[in-house]
């Protein structure tokens, strides 16, 4: 079926490419001409007869491709690349695999799949190759060029670009790190780097929204810091990752954000952006704040409702903190945990006995989350702001965060690789070492059908990206609370497996489609943290962050060839279908069939504007919206019970004594409907006025405007 | 029974052919009415002699004897509109009631001077939370200590003609507030006039709150609501305590009035920030304490800090009306106050009792917990029964502030009907009306500020006609449920169950006659409150009381409210009751939490500091398992696959060297259990 729509696509553009001959212009001008195109077109007239024909009705056809799919005027220039044309390159999209040296034999073999295995034995059959599915190939067009060059063009041909509205065939010209064209019979430059994709996905590189790569934890340090995970992330195809800056309480929020960043500028290996946590609420941290999002990029910040006595803040505070937030236009992260009642349950639990990482999610039951974020979600409702859920990690939770998407609270959820992967049974390993990688926060559910349910949400689109939480520290650090579950160093492993666990969970078992994975795994992410299109799609002027994936890769999870630093992997042993073959980040290609390039410090900080449509627009017509009137009444004037001034028993009041209606004028009083009395129909008179109760009236008589009729 | 059953044998046999055929006849059947607590035992084998009976025909002849009767109902109290007794029309309706003194000489209004008065209700048909049946009720000291056919009386009793209509066991109003104190006044309606409503209104039975100010003591506040209590109610009452701040004073104080009191139910509030309110924390504590002591939690669900907040943004913005009171008291958070007073209660497994149920979000969640599983109850209370909260908006200040109460009565109209859905489908289980009424005056405490409006509406008299025209005339409810969601769900609760809240041979005398087709039109002109305002003003309710019998004694007849202020009792509940409890009881016993037997993790630990930072460790330092037993049976295990012997045993505490991350090696080698493969 897809061979049969590729030939089609084959045919096609291969008749477009021959009508195009003769119209155009060099390559060059390709940018100049974008203004002035259209009125190149209207120019047809002058156009030879025999040309002029085709040439309109091209264009139109390929429009349905959508807004993004090409540079307008591109078409144009595309027909006169004689020299590719005449190589027979365009077009002719079947593969070569023999005409090529494979890089694929060079692989590294730490980085050895079976999948590999597999195809390596295939080619030693060259004849049943073609009929399979071929790898990726890389053609260096001119050996001069080293493939870590600094202005690298390349050209990725023939393979499927998979956005998260559609997917379609195309080929990516990518220039200086950004995409230059999408579409097909690009004209392109010499001296390019052509990867043959034949027919696989080109994807957005993955984001992963949350990684914790310097979270210190009682003095130490996670074992991947920004260079050994990003790495990891490069490996698992995500191309950017949003980290947390966790400065403790009573640290300023800005210098931790500048340590954080002058740590990743030195060792990150792909692009990354920065939340800054927020572990306590006062004025100095409004100012910082409002710096943070108006001069360093930063539009996402973290509240956190566990961690007693350490980041955990009150109802009233994060009211405060939300409403201020909202005013700054950013998105407010919530770790959604009922932490008074966690440290009630821990302190149980060490009571009963029970030090191990069994406690851990025994103390975090899973209605602590569910909860927690049940109570965001009506903060979140009440200030209008968009509230965002790190760590979906029960089914109940997620359920409370569906059924709030079905009320329209603007309320985004995100599962993370381990939630959707693994579940919590594994906290009662004999094991002590095994048991303790597994500690997280929230804690990963004992019920085995949770990840089952998570990847169901995921792919009907009530929960929206998906992080890794990545922040793996070493047994020996786990080992801080070998005799209390409390303090163990909370963190598991992730970010290098989270793409391909999506894909095998969701996408091959056919609840989500590539496209829905395209969303969940980057584009939904760029769209809530304001960084799309730039990031997240395959669009001309977007980064040049593309993986091609193979969905028939199937690899074994093992700590032994992961990228990580960490000695355990909480997927050990699990199968995953589904894996890149190659990363590009920034232009460069970063990964290769097992083979990782990445270099140390080339990741830039990427800055964020604030108010990102994806979660301000419905906000702001809310606000419009929901503009709230008092009743407009004649003054009351009745009696009024006199009670003594200093409030014992009584509703809370903070502004008792600053009403601002207490200082206005005397208002008009309404004579019409002067006919109040207080004892007019009563039957039975012995009762209400015992001594003690005194009744002022007005001095005017008892004319009041309520009446009891 | 082994011999009884042969005596009875033997004794239908002696008797004439003529009489044993309908005594046996009748017996027989008899016996499945009443189930467990029908009947006295062995009250059957008397009753077959009784000729008297029999020969007058009442037995079995159930048709309505109209015709023969002087009706009472000429001198109907006006309060009554009762529409249904115009008289042409009386014939072809079900026949009223009639009462009868057997003897002249008792005249019924002054029933008190009779020492032990003797009530026989004859024709009714019993309406109890699990069955209907006709038969007839003898009552005695206040007790009832006969039921059946062919009751076996004594001399000298009253006697009421039921007329087939219902009897229905007295109404309990869970929650009600009389009498209480707000800045330095007091509820218009006392003990004496609020009982006085609720004896109108079908109610035999109020459980009133014990609101002690924050930081005084609980027993002074219980025993000063028992002095006003016993001085003044008309019926008989019990009390709930609302625990306003939590200490160990306060938690032995509330050791004692579960031990001796008899309270088994405290109110806790999650609102009112600063002042009753309590941290999660809190709440813990006390849901975990009354866990242990089977007390019923209940609570006040309002996300405090929330309404705090919103209250300060309403004034900001000027509005200073009622309508602010509903305004920053959105559903929301009466939702998520009851969504974690829930997930709370289920952590601590301790039964939980929602009071006010005022809104549609907050029932839905009370009924998924029910449906997860969670022991929680819901109350709704008359207000949120029977009217909305489109009121707050009205023009009139008086009106509008009349129906301010905490959580407000909901904005839309569609609540009152979906709250009475649940409450017939068994969701919600008891109805209270948190009658608390303040007189105008008073209320106008907040003309210029809404949070200052003193909070409660009335309901006691109107709640049982309320739920009977809004749920059993609509088809949602049958008679019995009504029964149960006005008096039996409440006794079970309060542990009073049999004693109230059933029609039962040794059960309290709190009698209803209740009559399901009279109309009446609620004003606050001739309602028994004191309050100028009705919140249901001009409602038109079906059904209401005919005659209510408290302690055995009539005191509503014709419309006429016989009430005598003091003499109602303090009921003592005792905790642990089986409604509430027995299911928690079954969970403690199954949810037992096993550490899991591991050797000891030898392997290398990090260095650290314990300075700052890191989760929250309440007991770092003291960890229970310092000094472990080493368990040398599982020292066998090793690091993998490779049995090689264990070391020698590591000394148990792993000395932490200074160094920055250096990793520290037990003295005897690499024996660790941590296998990393």
């Amino acid at each position: 079926m897809v061979e049969r729509q590729r030939q089609r696509g084959r045919q096609k553009s291969r008749q477009a490419s021959i009508l195009f001959v003769g119209l155009g212009k060099p390559p060059s001008l390709v940018e100049d001409i974008m203004s002035d195109c259209r009125r190149q077109w209207n120019r047809e007239d002058e156009l030879p007869v025999y040309l002029a024909g085709p040439i309109t009705t091209g264009p139109n056809q390929r429009k349905t491709y959508g807004m993004f799919s090409s540079v307008e005027g591109a078409f144009e220039s595309k027909t006169i690349d004689f020299d590719n044309y005449a190589v027979g390159r365009k077009g002719s999209r079947t593969p070569r695999s023999r005409s090529q040296e494979r890089v694929l034999d060079t692989g590294d073999p730490t980085g050895k799949m079976p999948s590999e295995a597999r195809e390596e034995s295939l080619t030693n059959s060259p004849g049943e190759r073609d009929d399979r599915r071929p790898g990726v190939e890389v053609i260096y067009s001119s050996g001069n060029e080293s493939p870590n060059g600094k202005s690298e063009r390349l050209l990725i041909k023939g393979g499927r670009v998979v956005n998260d509205d559609q997917s379609l065939y195309a080929d990516v010209y990518i220039e200086d790190g950004l995409i230059k064209q999408v579409g097909e019979n690009l004209i392109v430059p010499g001296g390019v780097t052509v990867i043959e994709a034949n027919g696989r996905m080109v994807i957005p590189g993955g984001i992963d929204v949350n990684t914790c790569l310097m979270k210190p934890f009682l003095g130490t340090q996670p074992v991947d810091d920004f260079l050994q995970g990003t790495k990891a992330a490069l490996a698992g195809g995500t191309t950017m990752i949003i980290d947390h800056v966790t400065p403790q309480p009573g640290d300023s929020l800005l210098e931790a954000f500048e340590r954080w960043q002058e740590a990743a500028d030195k060792k990150a290996s792909c692009d990354y952006s920065l939340h800054v946590d927020i572990p306590e609420w006062n004025e100095t941290v409004k100012d910082e704040l409002e710096l943070l999002v108006q001069e360093k990029g930063i539009n996402s910040f973290q509240l956190y409702m566990a961690y007693k006595d350490l980041y955990q803040m009150t109802d009233s505070q994060l009211y405060e903190a939300l409403s201020f937030l909202k005013k700054l236009g950013a998105v407010v992260l919530v770790h959604a945990e009922n932490g008074d009642l966690i440290a009630q349950e821990q302190r149980k639990i060490l009571g009963m006995g029970i030090t191990g990482p069994e406690g851990h999610p025994l103390s975090r039951p899973e209605e602590l989350e569910a909860e927690a974020v049940f109570r965001a979600i009506t903060l979140g409702n009440r200030v209008n702001c968009p509230v965002y859920i790190t760590k979906v990690m029960s089914k109940s939770a997620a359920d409370t965060i569906t059924q709030a998407r079905r009320k329209g609270s603007v309320v985004f959820g995100e599962p993370i690789t381990a939630s959707l992967a693994t579940d919590g049974s594994h906290y009662w390993s004999k094991n002590w070492a095994k048991a303790a990688a597994y500690v997280t926060s929230p804690p990963l559910s004992p019920d085995p059908t949770t990840p089952d349910h998570l990847n169901t949400l995921l792919s009907c689109g009530d929960l929206q990206v998906v992080g890794s939480a990545h922040c793996a520290y070493s047994i020996s650090q786990k080992a801080i609370g070998k005799d209390d579950f409390t303090l163990i160093p909370e963190g598991t492993n992730g970010v290098e497996e989270r793409m391909g666990f999506v894909w095998d969970k969701a996408v091959a078992m056919g609840k989500m489609d590539e496209n829905q994975f395209v969303a969940v795994t980057s584009t939904n992410a760029a769209k809530i943290f304001n960084l799309y299109p730039r990031k997240g799609r395959i669009a001309v002027g977007s980064d040049a962050d593309i993986v091609i994936w193979d969905p028939e890769n199937i690899k074994t999870i093992t700590s032994k060839l992961q990228q990580s630093a960490s000695e355990y992997n909480i997927f050990e042993g699990l199968e995953c279908r589904g894996g890149p073959v190659l990363v590009l980040s920034q232009g460069r290609v970063v990964y290769e069939e097992g083979k990782l390039q990445a270099q140390q410090g080339t990741g830039r900080f990427i800055p964020r504007k604030p108010f990102p449509d994806y979660a301000y627009q419905r906000i702001k017509f809310r606000n419009q919206v929901k503009g709230k009137q008092g009743v407009i009444r004649g003054m009351y004037d009745g009696p009024v019970y006199d009670v003594i001034p200093t409030p014992k028993y009584i509703t809370p009041a903070p502004s008792a004594k600053t009403s601002p209606t207490s200082h206005q004028p005397p208002p008009i009083r309404n004579l019409h409907q002067s006919n109040f009395s207080l004892s007019g129909a009563q039957t039975d008179d012995n009762v209400p006025r015992r001594s003690g109760h005194r009744i002022v009236a007005p001095p005017g008589g008892r004319s009041n405007i309520t009446s009891l009729g | 029974m082994a011999e009884r059953r042969g005596n009875w044998d033997m004794a239908e046999d002696d008797l004439p052919v003529y009489l044993a055929r309908p005594g046996t006849a009748d017996q027989v059947p008899r016996q499945k009415y009443g189930g467990l607590f029908c009947n006295v035992e062995g009250a059957f084998e008397s009753k077959t002699i009784d000729f008297d009976a029999l020969s007058v025909g009442q037995r079995g002849s159930r048709t309505p004897r109209t015709a023969k009767r002087e009706t009472g109902f000429d001198a109907r109290n006006p309060a009554y509109d009762n529409k249904s007794c115009s008289g042409e029309k009386r014939g072809l309706d079900s026949p009223q009631l009639e009462i009868r003194a057997s003897g002249g000489k008792e005249v019924l209004q002054n029933m008190r001077d009779v020492k032990s008065d003797r009530l026989l209700i004859k024709g009714g048909r019993i309406v109890n939370d699990d069955q209907s049946f006709h038969a007839d009720i003898y009552m005695e000291d206040g007790l009832i200590k006969q039921i059946g056919d062919n009751l076996i009386v004594p001399g000298g009793v009253k006697t009421i003609e039921a007329n087939g209509k219902m009897v229905i066991p007295g109404g309990i109003d869970i929650h009600t507030h009389f009498q209480m104190p707000y800045r330095g006044t007091t509820t218009v309606d006392d003990f004496a006039q609020g009982s006085k409503a609720a004896l109108a209104g079908g109610t035999t039975m109020i459980v009133d709150h014990v609101i002690p100010e924050a930081g005084s003591s609980l027993m002074e506040a219980y025993d000063q609501w028992r002095q006003w209590a016993d001085e003044k109610t008309c019926c008989d009452y019990s009390l709930h305590v609302d625990i306003t701040h939590w200490n160990d004073s306060v938690k032995q104080e509330v050791d004692n009035l579960i031990k001796d009191k008899g309270v088994n139910s405290f109110q806790v509030y999650m609102a009112y920030k600063d002042y009753y309110q309590m941290s999660n924390s809190e709440l813990y504590e006390v849901f975990t304490f009354l866990a242990e002591r089977g007390g019923i939690a209940q609570v006040h669900a309002e996300n405090g800090e929330i309404i705090a907040e919103e209250q300060a943004r309403m004034l900001q913005m000027g509005i200073t009306g009622p309508e602010g009171h509903v305004l920053s008291r959105p559903e929301e958070l009466e939702a998520e106050a009851v969504f974690r007073a829930i997930t709370i209660a289920s952590q601590t497994n301790c039964p939980l009792y929602v009071t006010r149920v005022m809104s549609k979000s907050a029932a839905d969640i009370i009924s998924l917990a029910r449906k997860k599983g969670n022991v929680v109850f819901g109350e709704p209370i008359t207000a949120s029964l029977g009217t909305d909260g489109t009121h707050y908006w009205s023009k009139n200040w008086a009106k509008a502030a009349s129906f301010v109460t905490s959580p407000p009565l909901s904005p839309d109209p569609t609540t009152p009907d979906y709250l009475n859905t649940l409450l017939s489908s068994g969701d919600l289980s008891v109805t209270g009306s948190a009658h608390c009424t303040f007189s105008v005056a008073q209320k106008a405490i907040g003309k210029d500020d809404f949070t200052q409006i003193p909070e409660g509406v009335n309901g006691v008299e109107e709640r049982m006609s309320l739920i009977w025209d809004k749920a059993v005339t609509t088809g949602k409810m049958d008679e019995n449920m009504f029964v149960a969601v006005t008096s039996t769900n409440s006794a079970k609760i309060l542990n009073l169950y049999p004693r109230k809240g059933r029609i039962a041979v040794g059960s309290d005398a709190d009698l209803v006659i209740w009559d399901t087709d009279s109309i009446r039109t609620i004003t606050a002109k001739t309602q028994q409150s004191a309050a100028e305002y009705n919140v249901f003003e001009g409602m038109e309710l079906r059904g209401a009381p005919l005659v209510v019998i408290c302690q055995g004694k009539i005191v509503l007849e014709d419309g006429n409210l016989h009430v005598t202020p003091g003499v109602g009792r303090f009921i003592p509940c005792s905790p642990f009751p089986d409604f509430a409890y027995k299911r928690v009881k079954a969970r403690k016993q199954l949810a037992v939490l096993r550490a899991v037997p591991r050797g000891m993790y030898d392997g290398p630990v990090s260095e650290f500091s314990m300075s700052r930072g890191g989760t929250p460790s309440a007991s770092a330092r003291t960890s229970p398992t310092k000094q472990p037993v080493r368990n040398l049976h599982q020292s066998g295990f090793s690091l993998a696959g490779n049995p090689a012997p264990c070391g020698p045993p590591t000394p148990d505490d792993i000395p932490i060297r200074p160094a920055g991350r250096r990793i520290v090696v037990p003295p005897g080698g690499r024996s660790n259990i941590t296998s990393l493969s």
